[in-house]
């Protein structure tokens, strides 16, 4: 089966739910795991690699939670599918780059990611819809408890999980969440929050982890220390930070849309007018103005349409995702034209936002905000 | 003085981050600082970035002799330097003294505490229990209790005479 027919369509991903998802789009826990007596995938030359592979994927694939997975080597992927992936959160950017000796393991229900041969010999995720970063631990977990019966894992009691780079070492564990924080960033709020955080020993990053931009107001939250605290501590802490971050988010909104209504309905009503009506647009300059369609959604701006819509335009208008659906090879500037011609097809029957939200105020609120 | 980036250019941009009782301290030319986004809050994180140069400046000096190897994979302190990345699992036994203060700036402890294989939860129980009795008898030949070490030894001899492979947590 091709990666194509293997993952979910875009308008069903976009329909998976969480708790909390208006703010919290997913939950990742990732553990990094090398075995014994293999040089770690960096240093290791291209046949150890492949023994690696070889020996690792297959006791994978026998997990009881991978029947049915998705399963190969990185070279037979091509770029474009590569790329998708990517823009799906499924494996970094820096496995997207990696050739001969790399592979991957995908459940079906794409709740389950294992990038063999990264930076190390395993790096396994269990992904979830909204926060749950308590379930994707617990997931994972299991996982990498029935893989550690077939795998002869590099571990020493003093240091734990030996990794690649000392940076994941002990728990090898990395605890994130994707957030969209609209409100703060409207509300200029978000600098003090992301220094707070960082304080704490979190990282705050752009959309596609390290050293990337926060496009479209997304943000991934996530620990940077692994060794010395157990697992579930580290889970709690950031459960608990991000329960705060929720709760600022909640309060920018409401007191943007008190104290600032106008701007917040201009702003959301310009990012409206441009998507529903350009010729020409960046895939960057859409993903800001969707994350305020979103903001406009969750206000209840825009009765009859589902926020599924805006998250599921989030997703195929992407380079790649752009691409896959036309069959010869697209520059920059046709992909621009394209994505306008699509969005403006797509958004032809959502009304344009409401000057006020309704009567309820609230609507949409998280119903664990304000009542 | 010069940037600890490029070593090139003066340093101009200085920047420091108290981190409970940790202090780190970078010091940057212009280009470098805007190139890691040190005056952009939103962008730039001082782990990342001390991992990008600190680690490899640290294993170095702490680590004895620059021609260290590793005897399994052949990794050397100067690939550190390059990478931040080390070769194999032995390379932190390899470059243990050189890589125990950077562990320290970098995280909560310096000693595992989370998850661990179930094979080798009861070789790692059995090992603390020998270490302990190793001190114990450390103690007792230098309180001249020979009565007390004499037990300790047959302990010891006892649970070391287990296979060795339970030390060292393969499963037996």
């Amino acid at each position: 089966m091709t990666l194509n027919d293997f993952l979910a369509p875009p308008d069903e991903t976009a329909r998976r739910k969480g708790p909390h998802d208006r703010i919290v789009m997913s939950s990742r826990v990732r553990l990094a795991r090398n075995l014994r007596d293999a040089a770690f995938p960096g240093w290791a030359k291209k046949p150890e690699r492949i023994r690696v592979l070889e020996h690792v994927q297959p006791a994978v694939q026998s997990l009881p939670g991978m029947k049915d997975a998705f399963a190969g080597a990185m070279e037979a992927l091509s770029t474009l599918d590569k790329q998708i992936l990517v823009e799906r959160h499924l494996i970094s950017r820096e496995h997207a780059a990696r050739g001969a000796g790399s592979g991957i393991v995908l459940n079906r229900e794409e709740s389950f990611c294992v990038m063999i041969n990264e930076e190390d010999h395993l790096r396994m995720q269990a992904l979830r819809p909204g926060l749950q970063l308590r379930q994707a631990w617990s997931a994972i977990d299991q996982l990498d408890s029935e893989l550690e019966r077939r795998l002869d894992y590099a571990f020493s009691p003093e240091l734990g999980y030996l990794t690649a780079c000392p940076t994941n070492l002990g728990t090898g564990i990395r605890v994130s969440a994707m957030l969209h924080l609209p409100g703060l960033v409207l509300a200029e709020q978000i600098n003090p929050i992301i220094q707070s955080v960082n304080k704490l020993g979190l990282a705050v990053r752009g959309l596609y982890g390290e050293g990337t931009e926060a496009l479209g107001n997304v943000f991934q939250v996530s620990n940077q220390m692994t060794l010395g605290e157990t697992e579930p501590t580290i889970v709690e802490r950031l459960e608990k930070v991000l329960s705060q971050i929720i709760e600022h988010e909640e309060n920018a909104r409401a007191t943007l849309l008190e104290k600032k209504a106008k701007t917040v309905y201009n702003h959301i009503g310009r990012a409206y007018g441009i998507l529903a009506n350009a010729h020409s647009i960046s895939s960057k300059e859409t993903m800001n103005l969707l994350s305020l369609m979103r903001l406009g959604a969750d206000l209840g701006l825009f009765p009859g349409t589902d926020r599924a819509l805006v998250d599921e335009l989030f997703l195929l208008t992407q380079p790649a995702h752009l691409q896959r659906q036309h069959s010869e090879k697209l520059s920059a500037e046709e992909r621009d034209l394209l994505r306008a011609d699509m969005l403006r097809e797509r958004l032809k029957h959502v009304g344009r936002p409401v000057a006020r939200p309704p009567a309820t105020g609230n609507a949409g609120m998280d119903n664990t905000a304000k009542a | 003085m010069i940037c600890c980036n490029c070593k090139e250019k003066p340093a101009t941009v200085h920047y420091t981050k108290i981190d409970g009782d940790k202090m780190h301290k970078l010091d940057l030319c212009e280009a470098c600082a805007k190139a890691k986004g040190v005056n952009d809050p939103q962008g730039f994180s001082l782990a990342d970035m001390l991992l990008g140069l600190g680690a490899s400046q640290e294993i170095e000096q702490a680590a004895g002799g620059a021609d260290l190897k590793c005897p399994q994979c052949g990794f050397a302190q100067t690939d550190f330097k390059k990478s931040g990345r080390l070769g194999c699992s032995e390379c932190y036994k390899t470059f243990a003294e050189g890589l125990e203060g950077l562990l320290k700036t970098m995280h909560k402890g310096t000693r595992h505490v989370g998850k661990m294989p179930e094979s080798l939860r009861q070789s790692r129980e059995a090992a603390d229990h020998l270490k302990t009795l190793h001190k114990k008898l450390a103690k007792a030949i230098e309180d001249e209790n020979f009565e007390q070490a004499a037990t300790l030894r047959d302990e010891i001899k006892q649970l070391a005479g287990r296979p060795a492979g339970a030390l060292q947590g393969r499963p037996v």
